[in-house]
C-alpha cells in the first residue's frame, strides 16, 4: 500500500474559485420536550459543478437533515442550527435574508425526496403542481407553462405526458409519481439537484430505473447532485464521492472506488460486508452489532466505539479528527491506516 | 366520479326507507290506541278522530295493515302532502310559513361561524400553541361545554332584558335585526366546532410532507399556506358546515322556542308542547329527508374537493 | 341537530383524518432509555394541570350533591309558598324564591341527582355497549366488522334530538322512575357509536400486536385473547370518550327535560328549573341563573374533564 497517514485536519484544500456548494463544520440540534438531541456535529462536506457525491448513512445519521439545512426547510423550531456555514457559490446561505434564500430554493438547489406520494400535494393536479413553480418563480404565462410542463415531463419519461397533466398524484404509480417530483425540481433549471433517498420507497426494478434517469439527467443538464442513501448498492453505479456518516459526522470521505475497494473507517467496513454479494458464496452475511446511539447522549471519544471490533481506550476518551490518507480521502478513525490495510476483515 | 354518486344516492334512499320506517313504526306499532297518542293527553273530538282514521288508515289492522299504512303515509309524503295538524291547518302551509325564517336564522348562524370561527381556526393552527391558539381553546371549550338551553336564554336575558341592545324576542315575521343574536346564539356552537376543527386540520396540514415540497419550490409562505395548506385543511371543514348547514335548516328547536321566532324548530317545539301528534310526524319526516338530502349533498361535495375520494 | 352537538362527536371528526409524519425531524431520534408506561406519562402531565384539578374538585362537588343533598342546603325543595314568590334571600335560602315560592338554590341543589343520575347510568349502559360491539367488530373484522360498522354508521347519522322527541313521545307514563329509565334509555340507544368507533379503532390497533399474535399461538381462545390481552387496551379510551360523554348526556337530558319530553314534574331537573325560570325572566333573572349555572358548571367539569384526559394519553398533539 501505498497510502500513509500525511496529517490531519484541515479538510480537503480549496480549488481556485472555490467550489460551488460546500458545508463548513455544520452543527444542528433538536430542542424538544424530552431534551436536546445532537442531530449534526460538525459536518464538512463540498459539491463541485458536475460530480455526483453520495451521502451515506443509516436513519438518524443526520443526512437528511443536513439536506434541508441546505435547502432552508428545517423547521425551527425545533431544529436550532448552532455554528457552520453553508457556502452556495461563495455567499454563506445561512446568513442570507429569508427572502434571498427563498430565491435560490428550486432555481439554484433543488430537492426530491422520499416519498412522493406524500410530498406531493394531494388536491392538486400533478401539472398543475410542476406549473406552478414556473408561474410563480419564473412568471410564466399560463400557456408557457403550460407547454413546458409537458416538456419536463417528457424529460423524465413520463408516457402520454400531454394527457395526464391532470391526473392527481395518486392516480400514477410509485415510479411515476418520482418521475413527477423530479420534474418538478428541475422546473427552474437548478444547478445543484439534492435526491433525499429518490428510489427506498420504490421497488427495486423501478429504483434501477430511476437512478439511471437521475445520472443522466445530471449528465446531459450538468448539474452537481448530492444523492443521499442508506443503499450501498444504489450509489456505486452513480457517484464520484462518498461521505459516509455516522451520528451526525461525517466519519469516511472517498472516491467511490477507492472506498470499496478498501475502507478506511470500520463503520463503512461494516456497511460493505453487510451487502449480500453474488460472488461470494456460503459465507454468513456480516452485520453491525449493537444500535446507532441515542442523539440525546452520545457516546465520549468516537461516537461509534461502542459498536467498533477495533475499539481500544483511546476511542473512547479522545474524539478523533478527520485522518487524511494518501490520495485525498479522510477518515475519522484513530486506526484510519491499520483498518485501511486491513482487508481479511 | 358518476359512479361515486350514484352509490350514495342508492344508500340514501335505502336510509329513506329505514329512516321513515323507523319513524312511522315508533309513532304507531303497538299503541294501545294510536289516535289517543298522536294527540297524547288532549281529549279527541269525533270529527278529529274521523279524520284521523281515514288519514291514517287505522281501520287497516296487523302487521299487513301496518305496511299499507307505511307506503300510504309515504305516499303521501313523497306527494307533498303532510295533511292537517289537530289545530286543522295543513302541515305543508305551516313548514311554508316556517322555513324561509329558519333559512334567514341558519344564514345568519352560519355567516358568524365562518366570518370568526374559520378564520380564528386557520390564525390558530398557524400560531399553534400561541397566546391566540390558548385562549381560543379555552373559550371554544366554554362554548361547547355550555348547553344551549342555558346559553339562549342567558343571552336573551342578559342583552335582551337586562342591557336591550338587540329584541329580546322576534315574534311574527321577524325582520334580520331581530334574528342577530338568536343567529349568533345559534352559531356560536358552530362556530366552537369549526374553530377547533379547522385549527386542527391546518396544524396537521402544517407538518405534512407537501408543505415541505411547497417551502423547497421556493413559494413565498403566503402562497404556501393560503394555497397548499388551505385547499387541504379546509376539506373536512367544508364538509362539517355542509352537514352543520343541514341540521340548521332543519331549525333550531330550542332557539327558536327560546326567542319566539315562528321557525320551523318552533313549530315542532310547539307541536311537542301542544302534544300535536299529525305536526311532530309530518315535521320530523320531512326534517329527516331534509337531512338525509344534505348529507348527500355533504359527500359529493367531499368527493368533489378530495381527488382522492373521487377515483375510490 | 346542532343544539346537540357533542364535543366527543366533533373531535371524532377530526381524528378521522390521519396525521402524516413530521418533516423536519431528524428520521429517529433515539429513545430514552428508561421506559415509562403511559399511564405514568399521562398522570405525570395531568398532576400539573390546573384544568384537570378544577374540573376533578367540581364533579366531586356535584357527585356529593347528587348523593347527600341535605349536606349543601338545609331547605326542602318542595317546601314551596306562593306568598314568597320571588322573595329576596333569606336564611338557608341564598339566592332568594323562585315564582313558585320554592327556595332556588335548594332546587338547584336537588337537582343535581337527576342530571347526575342519568348522565351516569346512561354512560354507563353506553358503555357497555359500545364495548361489546366495538369489540366483536374489531375482533373478528370481516363481514361482522362491515354490518356492526355500516349499523353504526346508520344509528350516527339520525338526528339525536328528532329521535330523542319521537322515541320519548311514546313513554306517557306518569311515573317518575319509568321516566328516568325512559330518558336513559333513549340516550343510549342514540350516543354509544362514538364509543364503539374508539373501541373497535382500538381493538384493531391491539389486535395487530405482536403479543396478542404471540399468546394466540400459545394456544389462549379468543374470549381469553379479548379479555386479558385487547379489553384493558380498549378501555383508556373507552373512558375518556365516556367521561365526556357523560357530560353531553347531562346536557341532553336537562335539554329533553326543558323541552318537556324528558322527565317532568315533581322529579328535581335542571333543565325543567331553567324552563321555569325563562319564563319569569323579566320579573326575577336569579331562578333562570342558577340552575343554568350548575348545569352549565357540572357539564363544563366532565367536558373538561375527559378532555384533559385524552390530551395526557394523547402524546401526538402535546
Amino acid at each position: 500500500m501505498t497510502e500513509s497517514v500525511v496529517r490531519p485536519t484541515p479538510a480537503s484544500p480549496t480549488p481556485p474559485g472555490g467550489h460551488l456548494l460546500e458545508v463548513r463544520d455544520l452543527h444542528v440540534e433538536f430542542r424538544t420536550g424530552e431534551g436536546v438531541a445532537k442531530v449534526i456535529n460538525g459536518v464538512s462536506y463540498h459539491l463541485d459543478p458536475g460530480e455526483t457525491l453520495a451521502v451515506l448513512g443509516e436513519s438518524g445519521s443526520g443526512k437528511s437533515v443536513t439536506a434541508q439545512a441546505i435547502m432552508g426547510i428545517l423547521d425551527t423550531p425545533p431544529a436550532v442550527i448552532r455554528s457552520g456555514q453553508i457556502r452556495y457559490r461563495g455567499r454563506d446561505l445561512l446568513t442570507l435574508p429569508e427572502e434571498q434564500r427563498r430565491q435560490v430554493r428550486g432555481k439554484e438547489i433543488a430537492i426530491i425526496f422520499q416519498d412522493a406520494l406524500s410530498a406531493l400535494n394531494p388536491v392538486f393536479p400533478v401539472g398543475w403542481q410542476i406549473g406552478e413553480t414556473l408561474r410563480h418563480r419564473d412568471g410564466m404565462s399560463r400557456a408557457d407553462a403550460r407547454r413546458r410542463t409537458v416538456e419536463l415531463m417528457d424529460l423524465v419519461r413520463i408516457p402520454g405526458a400531454a394527457g395526464r397533466l391532470g391526473d392527481h398524484p395518486h392516480q400514477f404509480s410509485g415510479g411515476m409519481r418520482q418521475r413527477v417530483m423530479i420534474a418538478m425540481a428541475l422546473a427552474l433549471n437548478p444547478k445543484v439537484l439534492i435526491a433525499d433517498e429518490p428510489t427506498t420507497a420504490l421497488d427495486v426494478t423501478v429504483q434501477a430505473q430511476i437512478m439511471d434517469l437521475l445520472a443522466d439527467l445530471r449528465r446531459d443538464l450538468d448539474m452537481a447532485m448530492i444523492l443521499i442513501t442508506h443503499d450501498l448498492g444504489v450509489v456505486a453505479g452513480v457517484a464520484d464521492r462518498i461521505a459516509v456518516m455516522y451520528a451526525g459526522r461525517i466519519v469516511e470521505h472517498a472516491d467511490v472506488r477507492a472506498l470499496y475497494r478498501a475502507p478506511a473507517h470500520p463503520y463503512t467496513k461494516g456497511l460493505l460486508a453487510s451487502i449480500p454479494r453474488l460472488d461470494v458464496r456460503g459465507r454468513e452475511l456480516s452485520t453491525i452489532r449493537g444500535l446507532p446511539p441515542n442523539l440525546m447522549r452520545i457516546p465520549t471519544g468516537c461516537p461509534f466505539h461502542p459498536r467498533c471490533p477495533y475499539a481500544r481506550q483511546v476511542c473512547v476518551d479522545v474524539v478523533p479528527d478527520d485522518l487524511v490518507l494518501a490520495d485525498g480521502r479522510t477518515s475519522a478513525c484513530h486506526f484510519a491506516q491499520e483498518v485501511h490495510d486491513d482487508r481479511a476483515r | 366520479m358518476f359512479r361515486f354518486v350514484l352509490r350514495r344516492l342508492l344508500q340514501m334512499v335505502l336510509a329513506f326507507f329505514g329512516t321513515t320506517l323507523i319513524v312511522y313504526a315508533l309513532m304507531f306499532a303497538g299503541q294501545g290506541d294510536p289516535i289517543q297518542a298522536l294527540a297524547g293527553e288532549r281529549p279527541v273530538t269525533p270529527a278529529q278522530r274521523a279524520y284521523l282514521t281515514e288519514k291514517f288508515h287505522l281501520d287497516r289492522t296487523g302487521v299487513g295493515g301496518f305496511f299499507y299504512r307505511y307506503f300510504d303515509y309515504l305516499r303521501n309524503l313523497l306527494q307533498g302532502d303532510l295533511g292537517q295538524s289537530l289545530t286543522g291547518r295543513s302541515i305543508g302551509d305551516i313548514l311554508a310559513a316556517a322555513w324561509p325564517v329558519t333559512v334567514k336564522l341558519a344564514v345568519i348562524a352560519m355567516a358568524v361561524t365562518i366570518l370568526f370561527g374559520v378564520t380564528a381556526g386557520v390564525l390558530a393552527g398557524i400560531r399553534r400553541a400561541s397566546l391566540f391558539d390558548n385562549a381560543t381553546l379555552v373559550l371554544t371549550l366554554l362554548v361547547l361545554g355550555i348547553p344551549t338551553i342555558v346559553l339562549a336564554p342567558l343571552a336573551q336575558y342578559l342583552l335582551g332584558v337586562r342591557w336591550p341592545l338587540f329584541p329580546p324576542t322576534a315574534g311574527a315575521d321577524p325582520d334580520l335585526y331581530a334574528l342577530l343574536l338568536p343567529g349568533i346564539v345559534l352559531g356560536s356552537l358552530s362556530l366552537a366546532t369549526a374553530l377547533r376543527l379547522t385549527r386542527t386540520s391546518v396544524a396537521e396540514n402544517l407538518r405534512a410532507d407537501y408543505v415541505r415540497t411547497a417551502r423547497s419550490k421556493g413559494l413565498v409562505r403566503r402562497r404556501i399556506i393560503g394555497v397548499h395548506v388551505l385547499r387541504n385543511s379546509l376539506i373536512p371543514v367544508i364538509t362539517f358546515l355542509g352537514v352543520e348547514l343541514g341540521n340548521l335548516m332543519s331549525g333550531a328547536i330550542i332557539t327558536e322556542g327560546v326567542f319566539n321566532i315562528p321557525g320551523v324548530g318552533f313549530n315542532l317545539f310547539r307541536g311537542i308542547r301542544t302534544e300535536d301528534g299529525p305536526l311532530v310526524v309530518g315535521i320530523v319526516s320531512v326534517l329527516v329527508v331534509v337531512y338525509l338530502v344534505a348529507n348527500l349533498v355533504v359527500d359529493v361535495l367531499y368527493a368533489v374537493l378530495d381527488p382522492r375520494i373521487r377515483y375510490e | 341537530m346542532s343544539d346537540f352537538e357533542t364535543v366527543a362527536a366533533t373531535e371524532d371528526q377530526a381524528a378521522r383524518r390521519g396525521v402524516s409524519g413530521e418533516p423536519g425531524t431528524p428520521d429517529r431520534v433515539g429513545v430514552p432509555q428508561r421506559p415509562r408506561s403511559l399511564a405514568g406519562d399521562a398522570w405525570r402531565d395531568l398532576r400539573h394541570k390546573p384544568v384537570f384539578w378544577i374540573s376533578l374538585v367540581l364533579v366531586v362537588l356535584v357527585a356529593a350533591m347528587a348523593a347527600v343533598p341535605s349536606l349543601f342546603t338545609a331547605n326542602d325543595p318542595r317546601d314551596c309558598l306562593l306568598s314568597r314568590q320571588h322573595a329576596a334571600a333569606s336564611g338557608g335560602a341564598v339566592f332568594g324564591y323562585d315564582f313558585q315560592g320554592c327556595d332556588t338554590y335548594a332546587r338547584a341543589v336537588y337537582g343535581a341527582r337527576a342530571s347526575l343520575l342519568v348522565g351516569a347510568l346512561s354512560a354507563l349502559l353506553t358503555g357497555a355497549v359500545a364495548l361489546v360491539v366495538g369489540m366483536v367488530a374489531g375482533y373478528f373484522g370481516r363481514w361482522v366488522d362491515a354490518v356492526l360498522s355500516r349499523v353504526i354508521d346508520i344509528v350516527l347519522g339520525i338526528p339525536l334530538l328528532l329521535a330523542a322527541i319521537v322515541l320519548l313521545k311514546r313513554v306517557s307514563t306518569s311515573s317518575d322512575t319509568v321516566r328516568l329509565f325512559a330518558v336513559i334509555f333513549v340516550l343510549a340507544v342514540l350516543g354509544w357509536t362514538t364509543a364503539a368507533r374508539v373501541v373497535r379503532s382500538s381493538v384493531i390497533t391491539a389486535k395487530e400486536q405482536d403479543y396478542v399474535a404471540a399468546a394466540r399461538m400459545l394456544g389462549a381462545g379468543n374470549g381469553r385473547i379479548m379479555w386479558r390481552h385487547i379489553l384493558p387496551n380498549a378501555l383508556a379510551p373507552a373512558i375518556v370518550v365516556l367521561t365526556i360523554a357523560l357530560g353531553s348526556f347531562i346536557a341532553a337530558e336537562a335539554t329533553l327535560s326543558f323541552l318537556g319530553i324528558g322527565l317532568k314534574a315533581p322529579t328535581i331537573s335542571w333543565g325543567i328549573e331553567i324552563d321555569a325560570g325563562r319564563v319569569h325572566m323579566r320579573e326575577s333573572a336569579t331562578p333562570l341563573v342558577v340552575p343554568s349555572a350548575f348545569l352549565a358548571l357540572t357539564v363544563l367539569a366532565f367536558i373538561m374533564l375527559g378532555d384533559a384526559i385524552r390530551d395526557a394519553f394523547d402524546p401526538k398533539l402535546r
